[in-house]
């Protein structure tokens, strides 16, 4: 039974585990200075199994694996590299956060969210599924209420514990409806039972919309967004990041794959109620993130507005489609985390997340403004970073499916994603500090966020210009859907 | 393969912009002699492939293709014909003069150019000409529009940072958010002709030549030609959407405001021409009377908006409005002679409104005020720039021997072959042009000087005079030698004419 296909498939979870023991094993060695150095153990071991599940863990044809409970393809394995990338630099910004950087069980939170985020992009059956969307979330509860002296971290993680326990029996209550109409969990063998022919439409509909509830909150689309913002403000900063990219590719992985595969029959019905819901996540974040003049909570409603973007992709439901959804996601997580990261650099040196304190940035840190003109332009949809060429992909895939007013409302909201986008630039390149000399002083950047944020920005550049070999991965990922 | 001329012009920005910004920013005079040395190869360049374009075959020449993304049929696809080889041109000589304008001086006490973080703004001016050329010479829709959204944004920074400090941020911000409404309208359009293509002929490409030959039908046409006409349109200043030019134009420090008028209202022209009238052509047809209608508006309207101006600035916005109303009224016609008029008048207006934004730059420099009452007697002490301005009115009131002259004509005799009474109201424009320019020149340039004025103005500098002597050069040669640019504009004009059906 233990196949070399078998352990490929969970190739990049075993290395994972043995690095999440490793840095268990090793924290309690080293002295408390020394602590943060777990960091760039988990960034570098993190990036080394990628490097070994590069060679190793490739998927060939689509194939069953652990009993049916995962599914060995590209989609899931392009969407593992991304988590585990965006989870490396994550580690890399958390090291000098000074609350949380020397301890060493935040690493580990960290790789076990990580652990179950992959599974989810893998999951191939509903209980597998529940199990890895749970081993996700607990982490990030703790997470984003690490700061235990700190009124509003704790009030961040208590809040993201209560909308995530909730949505998320509401889903699993959403799974045994499903269950028991067809007597089966697997999601492949959901596609010939789950149809409108065996089903009454409403019950269909209905079960959906349970377990969209608990999807809807892992990637914050209206009218489960609520939480968002208020997490995103308390929890650490790269733990917002982290939550704001990753953890909602996460929840689109499982969209994509159990809407694409296991739904697939119903896709006239919920391709009309997923359009609705991009249409106002869209509308609702983007004017919400209007009048912030927090770059934190600015970011937070932005996000939202995101995934309403990305769910075009899923609205058009093809091929097209799914590809532009990954590709989205994959120049979202490494536009996101740019921004997030300079929130971070910014926050610790001056211990300010306003938008008007970021006044004279450039002046200070020309490169520190540059990288953010890349990551707010990225955010904009504007050439040559990542974000123009997912909007584009995106929007092609709306009006090839049909969807015109859709990439209409879409386009509208990137006119209201300007005004609020150019005028967080405008505070960094030509507002002036108060006292014009501080404009001498650079915000320092340690080491870590030095080279978190050049590969982010690199990134960010590389899939909004040499775009071919992502939209490579991401196209192959969708194949394995249709 | 030949040599890649044209994949070089496009890049030298980005790379010069990349090389500066990676110098140290005290280091302004090495700054300045990259952008400079940048600037000059461009030029030169440009004028390399302006020379040596072969009008005997027409059709596009120095065609590069490198694959980009297969897939979805997106390739870096680059040539010119009659119409954007004079227009790289364009480019390449407002991107030199540019650069001599902002040059600024550390040690005199002369507000000329810019002084406040050179390396920035000849970074993001660099990375607007990147765009500017890259969609002039693309053949494939996704990477012009790619490239027109780069033209785009670095307008936003260029104005909001060095800008005039009174509504520099309304007006970057209203000029930002109408183009981008209008450039991603016009995508919307563009996508339905990329998924129309692909119905009607099973062949996934960006390929605009490809694209011509897809087939498209009345209906669809007639449905997506204005979202992507006018959308296109914003940019080149189309009445009733003109409403940001003049407030950008003012806004904007000189050199910007020489790319805003000069180069970038063009890309909007040339956009929507390419892909507007091009690739839709019986849309074209259909709507003609609209942009007809819309185009003799601008030209009548925004020529009487500058008369009234009392701002030197806002005139010559206003001004641009107006002459950009010609060229869009040359496209309306879909005639021989109105199209070439407009291929033409893209390029003399280009320098000729360069050379306006130049001289009003200086002279604001010096005088600090736009307001033309209080501004008198500068021929004394610039005769250069007077000249200068003198040569550029006179273009703008499309005098004989000058290349105003050459491009206005031949629209006015488009529009008269399709509708005599439009060229008659149109032509009241030259009546207001020749007042409102003449009355400027009598009282800026030969009035008295205002006391208060006597002693602060100094003379232009050496640079300031290279640069004008260089738009000067080109206005007067199309003049007096209208082969220099007529026969090479018409045979990209035949191709137009091809596409229409030969009308």
């Amino acid at each position: 039974m233990f196949t070399s296909t078998m352990f490929a498939a969970i190739l990049p979870e075993v290395l994972i585990l043995v690095l999440g023991m490793l840095v268990l094993i090793i924290e309690p060695f080293w002295k408390e200075e020394k602590r943060r150095n777990v960091g760039w153990l988990t960034a570098g071991g993190l990036f080394v199994a990628m490097a070994i599940s590069l060679i190793f863990g490739q998927p060939g044809e689509p194939a069953s694996a652990l009993g049916g409970m995962i599914r060995f393809d590209w989609l899931g394995f392009f969407f593992k590299m991304l988590f585990m990338f965006a989870a490396a630099v994550t580690a890399l910004l958390l090291m000098d956060n000074e609350k949380v950087g020397h301890r060493g069980e935040a690493y580990l939170l960290l790789l076990a969210s990580l652990l179950g985020m992959n599974l989810m992009a893998v999951s191939s059956d509903l209980v597998m599924l529940y199990l890895s969307i749970e081993t996700t979330s607990i982490p990030l509860y703790i997470l984003s209420g690490f700061m235990l002296a700190d009124e509003k971290s704790t009030e961040a993680g208590f809040k993201y514990l209560l909308f995530g326990v909730l949505t998320s029996t509401i889903m699993l209550y959403g799974f045994s409806l499903v269950f028991g109409f067809t007597g089966t969990t697997s999601l492949y063998q959901l596609t010939d039972m789950f149809k409108t022919g065996d089903l009454p439409l409403v019950t269909a509909l209905g079960t959906m919309a349970l377990i969209l509830v608990g999807l809807g909150f892992k990637v914050s689309i209206v009218p489960f967004h609520f939480w968002a913002p208020d997490v995103y403000e308390g929890a650490p900063i790269p733990v917002a990041g982290f939550l704001s990219t990753a953890s909602k590719a996460a929840g689109f992985a499982v969209v994509v794959r159990l809407f694409f595969v296991a739904f697939s029959g119903f896709s006239v019905s919920w391709t009309t109620v997923l359009a609705v819901l991009a249409a106002i996540t869209m509308t609702v974040g983007n004017l919400l993130a209007l009048p912030q003049t927090n770059v934190k909570r600015l970011l937070a409603f932005s996000s939202i507005a995101h995934a309403g973007y990305a769910m075009i992709g899923v609205v058009a439901f093809s091929q097209l489609g799914a590809a532009s959804v990954v590709f989205y996601l994959a120049a979202y997580i490494a536009t996101n985390l740019l921004a997030f990261g300079i929130v971070m650099a910014f926050a610790r040196a001056t211990g300010s997340e306003d938008l008007k304190d970021y006044s004279g940035m450039s002046r200070r840190s020309p490169w520190l403004g540059l990288m953010m003109l890349a990551a707010f332009l990225s955010l904009t949809g504007m050439p040559p970073f990542g974000g123009f060429v997912a909007k584009i992909f995106v929007f092609a895939a709306g009006i090839q499916a049909g969807y015109v007013w859709l990439v209409i409302v879409g386009i509208l909201n990137s006119v209201i994603g300007v005004y609020y986008y150019l005028n967080v630039l405008k505070y960094v390149y030509l507002y002036r500090m108060p006292n014009q000399d501080e404009e001498n002083h650079p915000i320092p950047l340690t080491r870590p966020y030095a080279i978190a944020l050049i590969v982010l920005a690199l990134g960010v550049l590389l899939i909004g210009t040499v775009f071919a070999p992502w939209f490579g991965w991401s196209n192959a990922a969708a194949l394995n859907l249709f | 393969m030949n040599f890649p001329v044209l994949s070089i012009i496009t890049f030298t920005p980005l790379v010069a912009a990349v090389v500066m910004l990676l110098m140290p920013a005290q280091r302004k005079n090495e700054v300045r002699a990259v952008a400079l040395a940048a600037a000059i190869f461009a030029l030169i360049l440009s004028a390399w492939v302006f020379f040596t374009y072969n009008q005997s075959t027409a059709g596009y020449q120095f065609v590069e293709r490198y694959n980009w993304l297969p897939a979805l049929g997106i390739s870096l696809y680059f040539g010119v014909d009659g119409i954007s080889a004079p227009l790289v041109l364009l480019t390449g000589v407002v991107m030199f003069t540019g650069v001599l304008i902002s040059w600024g001086d550390d040690d005199k006490h002369v507000m000329a150019g810019i002084q406040d973080r050179p390396r920035e703004f000849f970074a993001f001016l660099f990375i607007l000409a990147w765009g500017v050329f890259g969609v002039f010479v693309s053949l494939d829709l996704f990477m012009l529009f790619f490239f027109y959204e780069i033209a785009v944004f670095p307008m936003y920074l260029l104005i909001v940072i060095w800008g005039w400090i009174q509504t520099r941020e309304y007006a970057a911000m209203k000029l930002t958010i109408y183009l981008f409404i209008g450039s991603v309208i016009s995508l919307v359009g563009v996508l339905a002709m990329y998924w129309l293509q692909y119905k009607n002929t099973g062949v996934l490409s960006f390929d605009m030549l490809l694209m011509e030959k897809a087939g498209f039908s009345h209906a669809f046409q007639n449905i997506w030609f204005l979202p992507v006409f006018l959308g296109f349109a914003v940019l080149g200043g189309i009445w009733p959407f003109h409403n940001w030019s003049p407030d950008g134009h003012v806004a904007a420090p000189t050199a910007v405001s020489m790319f805003h008028a000069g180069v970038l209202m063009k890309l909007g022209a040339f956009a929507a021409l390419r892909v507007g009238i091009m690739l839709l052509p019986d849309g074209a047809k259909y709507w003609q009377w609209l942009i007809m209608f819309f185009a003799a508006v601008a030209v009548v309207y925004g020529a009487y908006i500058a008369f009234v101006q009392m701002d030197f600035k806002y005139m010559v916005g206003f001004s641009s409005v107006s002459h950009m109303g010609l060229v869009m009224l040359g496209f309306s016609t879909l005639n021989r002679q109105g199209l070439l008029g407009s291929g033409l008048q893209m390029f003399s207006h280009g320098v000729m409104t360069a050379l306006f934004f130049a001289v009003v730059g200086m002279i604001y420099d010096r005088a600090h005020t736009r307001q033309i009452p209080e501004l008198g007697g500068m021929a004394k002490i610039m005769p250069f720039a007077t000249i200068g301005f003198i040569i550029g009115g006179l273009v703008s009131m499309g005098m004989p021997l000058f290349s105003g002259f050459i491009a206005e004509f031949p629209i006015f005799m488009g529009v008269w072959g399709r509708q005599w009474l439009v060229a008659v109201i149109a032509s009241i424009s030259i009546v207001i042009t020749a007042a409102y320019i003449m009355r400027n020149i009598r009282q800026v340039f030969f009035g008295n000087m205002p006391e208060k004025l006597e002693g602060h103005i100094t003379d232009i500098t050496i640079l300031d005079k290279v640069a004008i002597t260089t738009l000067c050069f080109f206005m007067i040669v199309i003049g007096l030698f209208p082969s220099f640019m007529v026969p090479m504009v018409q045979t990209g004009v035949e191709n137009i004419l091809r596409l229409l059906g030969g009308s």
